[in-house]
């Protein structure tokens, strides 16, 4: 009886061609968003994913010409890094690794023992030693004065910022469809009164409260909105599955950290239940606002 | 008889232009029957807006169910338009609802379990004739079958007072009769009727009910009888 009721009440306000262009509307705007959404949402686990892996991370570089004496400084800089509290692993980097490292600009002359090649030492660091980075690079200067302490994190900052600027270009083009929403509902709400200005008329002197009238606009935006948001986050979606396939075949560290996991999934799905909520406010504000301006 | 309208010096100007009702002042007894008449532009619409509460004066005082609806908050308007149906010249019937749906607006609006609804409403549309039209739309109404329905919209409610504007203008003289028969049996009901029109032959065919009429938007009242209203008979 309540869903009869509420068909009843809905029927008053006659359905007509603006409802089906809100429809349409709500559908392109909930698609851009989710695709935004999921560029942000990728983003940001990318930035995750990349931050899992350098955090902790840095590489020493013993800069000796004296291969003798450099050895030496590796050895002496392994067994004191080793010993300092939040030093996980320390090991230095294969020559052989290094000579490959190279072979683009020296070919196989980076094999030869003979070449004064810097020697790499990699350092993990356990979860939050960070701060330990400046007693490493004591250490390490006091054994080789010439030797360089590189964060991987440091190297990466550019790449690391991009994604961050990526993911706050989402959000913000996020935003700024939410803000439409509320625009367009609010345009549509005032259109829609407009339009349907002699019905109310009636329902007014019939004795229809403020309330009551908003109540009609609001749960016909708001279904307009749930349909068209539903259209448009399928569409939205299927898109965004379609990448995430493309971005798995590519293999890149930076984009195999891009795949979204099963909680941004529900969040882009849930994307219309906010629009939706967002465009029954907006349209309880714009009438409410407008009936006020009557008797 | 208890007075359930009271105007008091009302006067009514739109924008900057004239007052289109000045210094109108009258009575309306519960279960009265009255007729508003005079020329065109008189003023006849702009007093039935403020008695169906469409307009506030822009001066005087109106007394409303015992209540003063000038100073009246908006918020509490819709209870007091409740108590009042409204006939228009032109019907105003909402076009995409059947008959049936126009004359169960008002039950809607006022909040009443579809359940209770139907009985009401066939009983209505039976009794203005219509039973056979209930699914019809407006548009394919006729004028009189229009007004019927605008009636049963404005009575369903049992309102305390019906305001009809011109409501025989558009029907032809058998319909006009039966439209008359349906606010007489209204009247007798105890509801208070209040019906602008130029019909004489509407006018006289009611002997009981009381004239008002509106000149250069003021109430022709030299006698003053009109804020003590006797009936015609009695003058």
């Amino acid at each position: 009886m309540t869903r009869v009721k509420a068909r009843r009440i809905a029927a008053m306000l006659d359905q007509g061609k603006a409802t089906r262009a809100m429809i349409w509307i709500m559908a392109i705007m909930v698609f851009l968003t989710v695709l935004a959404a999921a560029l942000g949402l990728a983003t940001t686990r990318a930035t995750q994913a990349l931050d899992r892996d350098l955090a902790g991370r840095l590489t020493v570089q013993v800069v000796e010409g004296n291969a003798g004496r450099r050895d030496d400084q590796v050895a002496r800089i392994l067994t004191s890094v080793r010993r300092l509290p939040g030093v996980e692993s320390a090991s230095e980097v294969d020559r052989a690794q290094l000579a490959e490292l190279v072979r683009p600009w020296l070919g196989d002359a980076g094999l030869d023992p003979e070449l004064p090649m810097p020697a790499m030492i990699d350092v993990d660091l356990a979860d939050g030693a960070d701060s330990r980075v400046a007693s490493i690079e004591l250490v390490v200067r006091g054994i080789a004065p010439g030797a360089r302490v590189d964060r991987h994190v440091a190297w990466l900052a550019p790449v690391r910022d991009f994604l961050a600027l990526l993911t706050l270009l989402a959000g913000g083009v996020v935003l700024l469809m939410l803000v439409a929403t509320g625009a367009v509902v609010l345009l549509s709400a005032k259109s829609g009164l407009d339009t349907h200005r002699d019905t109310i008329d009636v329902l007014h002197m019939l004795g229809s409260t403020d309330p009551q009238l908003s109540r009609l606009f609001q749960r016909r935006v708001g279904a307009d909105t749930l349909l068209g948001g539903a259209i448009g986050a399928t569409a939205g979606i299927a898109v965004v599955a379609l990448l995430q396939v493309q971005v798995a075949t590519l293999g890149a560290g930076v984009t195999q950290g891009a795949s979204l996991a099963s909680a941004d999934w529900i969040l882009l799905a849930a994307i219309p239940i906010g629009f939706a909520i967002i465009a029954m406010i907006a349209a309880r504000i714009g009438v409410s606002g407008q009936l006020r301006k009557t008797l | 008889m208890a007075n359930i309208v009271q105007f008091e010096n009302v006067g009514l100007r739109y924008g900057t232009g004239a007052e289109t009702l000045s210094d109108v002042s009258f009575t309306l007894a519960s279960s009265g029957f009255y007729f508003v008449t005079g020329n065109s532009g008189a003023g006849k619409t702009s007093l039935l807006r403020l008695l169906y509460l469409s307009q506030r004066p822009t001066r005087g005082v109106i007394h409303m169910f015992g209540e003063d609806v000038v100073t009246l908050p908006r918020k509490r308007l819709p209870g007091f338009r409740r108590r009042i149906g409204v006939v228009f010249q032109d019907f105003r019937l909402v076009p995409h609802l059947s008959a049936y749906d126009n004359v169960a607006l008002p039950l809607r609006v006022a909040g009443m379990p579809e359940v209770d609804i139907d009985e009401p409403v066939r009983e209505m549309l039976a009794w203005v004739g219509l039973m056979d039209r209930a699914d019809a739309l407006p548009a394919t109404l006729s004028g009189g079958e229009q007004q019927r329905v605008a009636i049963a919209r404005a009575v369903i409610n049992r309102p305390d007072m019906l305001v009809a504007d011109e409501p025989t203008g558009n029907v032809d003289p058998v319909m006009a009769e039966r439209l008359l028969h349906l606010f007489e049996a209204l009247h007798r009901l105890g509801t208070t009727l209040v019906v602008a029109t130029h019909d004489i032959a509407l006018i006289n065919s009611v002997p009981s009910a009381h004239i008002m009429r509106i000149e250069g938007g003021r109430l022709d009242d030299p006698s003053g009888a009109l804020r003590h209203p006797p009936k015609r008979d009695e003058l």
